[in-house]
């Protein structure tokens, strides 16, 4: 099974990209391959390269790895609760990492580790520190989870659904913190969402993923503008939106998102697809740039951009 | 017949926690005196975030729980005074739509078994034969096929299960059905077609819905009337299109602004208002308004007095101060 394949991305220093997708469209393995975090056993990575900062991920070996992984690439899960050791303080959760990687002693890293917790917004943080991860509220632990990921000033930190177990008002307050501190530090940001409006209010530029490939990529603005991929045009206009008069109807997608295990041939979104024709069903089509900047992967581009 | 199917009338729900060794015992306030009405044929939507009682309030209409106070009226019979045949015809009468459709299908039955198994046990039809053909007629209704009746589960997408989790409930052939959190759980993509799916059931089949859920977006699109509750409490009930375009209480109003919208445009000119701390717990809310300690437009009686909701326009219900 290719849960990921030929997918290409690239981000820029302190910059924010989007990385948009369903369940299981690849966004997250692709992170996860990143950080060389897959399964061994399982899983493969057979090809392609992994550049940071001019180096090969893939060539470095487990060693010069993990000098990497937390310090210079940092990620925030999904589900703080789960990515946190439930029996070790927060205060030695913190400490850890600045205690290997940046070899602080214990009284240097106790006083960086207040500070972060300042920064991320907690409060009371030396009371803070000796208390355990089911202490804190949702909300709290992921504040939390993105003051390890900032913990040893990393250049680039994988976002992966980081407010998806959130209420709306707290999701806006993580956001809010998450660009704040990204902008101020400089840090790269790399969000996966399936959330088209997350996506539009916190990235420079968005991917969208399909069933394991890239199939579409522009600047945020242009994207929502004028989506080219047939199926950014029907996830963008599937969705109620709070700005516009209400539909009478919604306008789905018909079907449902391919089996990873058993693709068809040729493009995976055309069994979907209201622009299909005969070659779509032959060969996958390459990602180009009909529009400098704004790359889309479809046989019938012309004929749906046509179309307005 | 009145024009409305269900009344709730000053309803509680408090459940009692803790009280183990050397620990304190309190009172969870989950629902703290809730009124609403649902009309016939209309979907009321209920939201608000976590916590705030949505579900508590879902389950006692559903007698799934019994209120620590007030009453529910379904069609203007109390549910606290039916005795136990009655309470099972209204069991059938009142059905839920989940959530999670895998965690709430029987993973060793098929579909067919099913949707045909309450059929048998509210003897809506008592023909065993004929229950094949009524479980067809189900599956088409919901846009799966018949073929889909041999299958289990664990073998159908997100969004077909979810289609045989509306099938069920429409095999009892409810008046009212309780949509709780039902398209979360799906797909992008396949959200739309679920939504369209329970919009078409209600035209040609008369439903009406309570629709519980904390994405804004759908529920403006599915209700014609809304319920915003906060840890508790109702705070503002009104028309759909009232709501959206001047929501009165502040907390409808950040949880409104805190919804991103996708185009990226307008997100950036677009006002934010980023509530302050978190939703304090139920089992010691603030005093006066519960809202008070996070709301940007506190005043001092704010903590004093707990606000009453009015009347403010007619139809739009406010429990504030200061509107």
């Amino acid at each position: 099974m290719r849960a990921v394949d030929g997918v290409s991305w690239d981000i820029e220093e302190g910059e924010t990209v989007a990385l948009v997708g369903e369940s299981g469209c690849g966004k997250s393995v692709s992170a996860l391959s990143i950080m060389r975090l897959l399964p061994e056993v399982a899983a493969r990575v057979d090809g392609g390269r992994i550049l940071f900062k001019g180096r090969d991920l893939l060539a470095l070996s487990e060693p010069e790895m993990q000098h990497v992984r937390g310090r210079e690439i940092a990620m925030v899960f999904q589900e703080p609760m789960t990515s946190l050791n439930p029996v070790l303080s927060v205060g030695r959760q913190l400490t850890e990492g600045l205690e290997i990687h940046l070899r602080m002693a214990p009284d240097a890293a106790h006083a960086r580790a207040v500070e972060l917790l300042g920064m991320v917004g907690i409060a009371d943080p030396e009371r803070r520190l000796r208390q355990y991860p089911h202490h804190f509220s949702g909300g709290m632990r992921q504040r939390l989870m993105i003051a390890m990921a900032l913990a040893c000033n990393p250049s680039l930190i994988l976002a992966d659904e980081p407010t998806t177990a959130l209420d709306v008002t707290i999701q806006a307050q993580i956001l809010e913190l998450m660009r704040e501190l990204s902008r101020k530090l400089g840090v790269a940001l790399l969000i996966i969402t399936h959330n088209l409006g997350v996506v539009a209010r916190y990235a420079d530029r968005v991917n969208v993923m399909y069933a394991g490939r890239i199939i579409e990529r522009a600047r945020a603005r242009e994207l929502y503008a004028s989506p080219r991929h047939p199926y950014t045009r029907g996830l963008l206009r599937s969705v109620p939106r709070l700005d516009e008069p209400r539909r009478a109807r919604l306008d789905p997608i018909d079907g449902q998102p391919p089996d990873l295990a058993r693709l068809p041939q040729g493009c995976a979104f055309a069994p979907r697809c209201a622009w299909r024709a005969p070659r779509c069903g032959d060969a996958v089509p390459p990602l180009n740039a009909p529009v400098a900047g704004h790359l889309t992967a479809c046989w019938e581009d012309e004929r749906v951009a046509a179309r307005g | 017949m009145s024009e409305s199917l269900l009344e709730v009338r000053d309803l509680s729900k408090h459940f009692h926690v803790g009280g183990g060794i050397g620990r304190p015992s309190g009172t969870v306030r989950a629902v703290d005196g809730v009124s609403f009405t649902i009309r016939r044929g209309e979907t009321l939507g209920l939201v608000g975030e976590s916590g705030c009682g949505k579900t508590t309030t879902g389950r006692c209409i559903m007698l799934l729980e019994r209120p620590s106070g007030g009453s529910i009226l379904f069609d203007g019979v109390d549910l606290a005074a039916l005795d136990a045949a009655q309470l099972r015809d209204m069991r059938r009468r009142v059905q839920v739509i989940f959530q999670d459709p895998y965690a709430s299908l029987n993973p060793r039955m098929t579909v067919g078994q099913i949707i045909a198994e309450p059929l048998a046990v509210h003897g809506l039809v008592k023909d065993k034969s004929k229950r094949g053909g009524r479980v067809r007629e189900l599956l088409e209704q919901v846009g799966l096929l018949p073929q889909h009746a041999e299958r289990y589960p664990h073998q159908l997408s997100g969004g077909q299960r979810q289609r045989v989790g509306i099938a069920r409930a429409l095999a009892m052939e409810p008046a009212l059905i309780v949509c709780d959190e039902p398209v979360s759980a799906l797909d992008v993509s396949i959200q739309a077609q679920i939504i369209n799916l329970l919009e078409d059931l209600q035209q040609r089949l008369g439903l009406t819905y309570l629709f519980i859920a904390h994405d804004l977006s759908v529920v403006r699109h599915i209700s014609d009337r809304v319920v915003v509750m906060y840890l508790g409490k109702v705070v503002e009930i009104a028309d759909r299109e009232a709501l959206y375009a001047e929501p009165l209480h502040p907390y409808s109003r950040a949880l409104l602004s805190a919804v991103p919208i996708p185009d990226p445009k307008l997100e950036a000119r677009r006002e934010h208002i980023v509530l302050r701390g978190e939703v304090p717990s139920p089992l010691n809310p603030p005093s006066g308004c519960v809202f008070h300690p996070r709301c940007p437009m506190a005043e001092p009686r704010c903590s004093a007095q707990i606000p009453l909701s009015r009347e403010i326009k007619p139809g739009h219900w406010a429990a504030c101060h200061l509107v």
